[in-house]
């Protein structure tokens, strides 16, 4: 049996290498949403509940918005 | 090799911490895309987060939000090894609002530095800079 | 770059890696970071502060003066991007796309064009990118953005005894200004929240944070000892210092908030204020 914690921690790691590596910025920006979200999970089973608030709202909501608009500013195309 | 393994399942939270604090900080140095590189940050501000997090854990507590023992007169009834450290995620979250206020000004000068240059990858900024100062 | 990169990155990672030997377990209750501070904190901060969340307590009692800094941070990173980003409106210039109401045409006006009233209901200002008719987005939108507002109220005000506060609830506000602006145009939400309130706004969260501790400075006691407040709301010292959490998380929000909306005016409309996402 997996520890749910060590699961999540696995999946953080892996769409955080995703948003590195993905080609396209838009995508790089949503994949990142989903890292943030997943790290917030993560917090809220390690007890710290205010921390998970608060990633959960910036995180995963406002910071992911910042990044689209501004790669809607500049461009989506990336060499890497 | 026999040693390490125990050491790696009591300690596992102190690995997946450095694995992407390293890969924010790859991603910060080796990253060509000007966006790429804040969103390398953004991973290396939460692995720190990550790390204040989890050494505040302790194995049986319970949230920091007292239940019970009232005004006045809480003394004694109260154990601190029943509850989880509070003062990381004080830390912490307010580390959370400030890394959202400084990836907005990152944004921000990504957007200038686009307006300015016509691309956001590093090596094409470089070579801009410098064939401008050669003229 | 990159091979530099990997041996610097595989080196610093793998010294961290070695010295965790020295670390604590995790979940380890008799660590050092969990033993001598933070005991006083639960053991006495509902008696201190009638405060039972004592994340709560300690961000704004015990360390007031941190979390005050780190608003003024949230404050700066505001004006920084409004110096770095805002542009000046040119009038006219490009063209201007509207769509009259009830028959769903779209027109589009060359510069030096007659323009419709700002504020027409037969005629509504479109950006020059593609938007399509959007009934149920708008109507979805307009009934959830109430309720957002509403919880993050409570958030703010039940700070003391859920997780949440000013941070959080500043936030939700400020998201919920940032759907409207998403659902409908950028414009009409500046017509709402424009870019004056949001810097008076700023403005105002951190004066009041500030202004909070300079009273208790007038009062007599340290800078953010709300204890001095007593007299002031007509309570005991314990509800005092309560009381000085509210009124300093209400001021969080409000600088949060307005911070977090003009970051994202300046940001989604590249300094222009005139088309949004």
């Amino acid at each position: 049996m997996i520890p749910i914690d060590l699961a999540i921690l696995t999946l953080v790691t892996i769409s955080g290498i995703g948003a590195l590596a993905i080609k396209d910025l838009l995508g790089a920006a949503i994949v990142f949403s989903a890292y943030s979200f997943l790290m917030c999970l993560a917090w809220a089973i390690m007890g710290a509940v205010d921390v998970a608030f608060t990633e959960a709202a910036v995180g995963a909501g406002v910071s992911t918005i910042f990044c689209v608009a501004a790669v809607f500013h500049t461009t989506r195309r990336t060499k890497d | 090799m026999t040693d390490l393994l125990p050491l790696m399942a009591a300690k596992y939270n102190y690995w997946i911490y450095t694995i992407l604090m390293m890969t924010g900080l790859y991603a910060m140095i080796a990253k060509n895309n000007l966006v790429k590189k804040i969103i390398g940050m953004n991973i290396f501000q939460t692995a720190i987060i990550l790390f204040y997090v989890s050494i505040a854990y302790k194995t049986g507590g319970t949230l920091p939000i007292i239940m019970e023992g009232g005004h006045g007169g809480g003394h004694g009834a109260i154990n601190a090894a029943d509850y989880i450290n509070p003062l990381p995620h004080t830390l912490m979250l307010t580390a959370i609002v400030v890394s959202v206020a400084t990836m907005g000004v990152a944004l921000a000068l990504a957007i200038k530095v686009y307006r300015q240059y016509g691309t956001l990858e590093e090596d094409d900024i470089n070579h801009q800079i410098r064939t401008q100062a050669g003229q | 770059m990159r091979l530099l990169a990997l041996i610097a990155v595989i080196l610093t990672g793998g010294l961290i890696i070695f010295q965790t030997g020295a670390f604590p377990d995790f979940g380890d209750a008799n660590a050092p970071a969990n033993t001598y501070l933070s005991t006083y904190y639960l053991e006495h901060g509902q008696a201190d502060t009638h405060a039972p969340n004592i994340v709560t307590s300690v961000l704004a009692d015990y360390r007031g003066y941190d979390t005050m800094f780190e608003t003024t941070v949230v404050f700066a990173a505001g004006l920084a991007c409004f110096f770095l980003l805002r542009r000046k409106k040119v009038p006219g210039g490009e063209p201007r796309i509207y769509r009259h109401m009830p028959t769903g045409i779209t027109l589009r006006i060359a510069d030096g064009g007659k323009l419709p009233a700002e504020d027409s209901e037969v005629f509504r200002r479109l950006d020059t990118e593609f938007v399509p008719q959007q009934l149920i987005i708008k109507n979805t939108c307009r009934i959830v953005i109430p309720f957002i507002q509403i919880f993050a109220l409570y958030v703010i005000a039940h700070g003391h005894y859920s997780p949440g506060g000013g941070f959080q609830g500043g936030v939700l506000l400020a998201a919920s200004i940032i759907l409207y602006a998403i659902s409908h145009d950028l414009r009409r939400a500046i017509r709402r929240f424009s870019e004056k309130t949001a810097a008076l706004m700023g403005s105002l969260g951190v004066l009041i944070y500030a202004g909070t501790g300079a009273l208790c400075l007038l009062m007599g006691a340290n800078f953010l000892n709300y204890k001095a407040l007593a007299p002031l709301l007509g309570v005991d010292a314990v509800m005092a210092r309560s009381h000085g959490i509210l009124i300093v998380e209400i001021g969080v929000a409000f600088a949060v908030m307005a911070m977090i909306i003009w970051i994202y005016y300046n940001l989604s409309s590249a300094g222009k204020h005139d088309e949004g996402l």
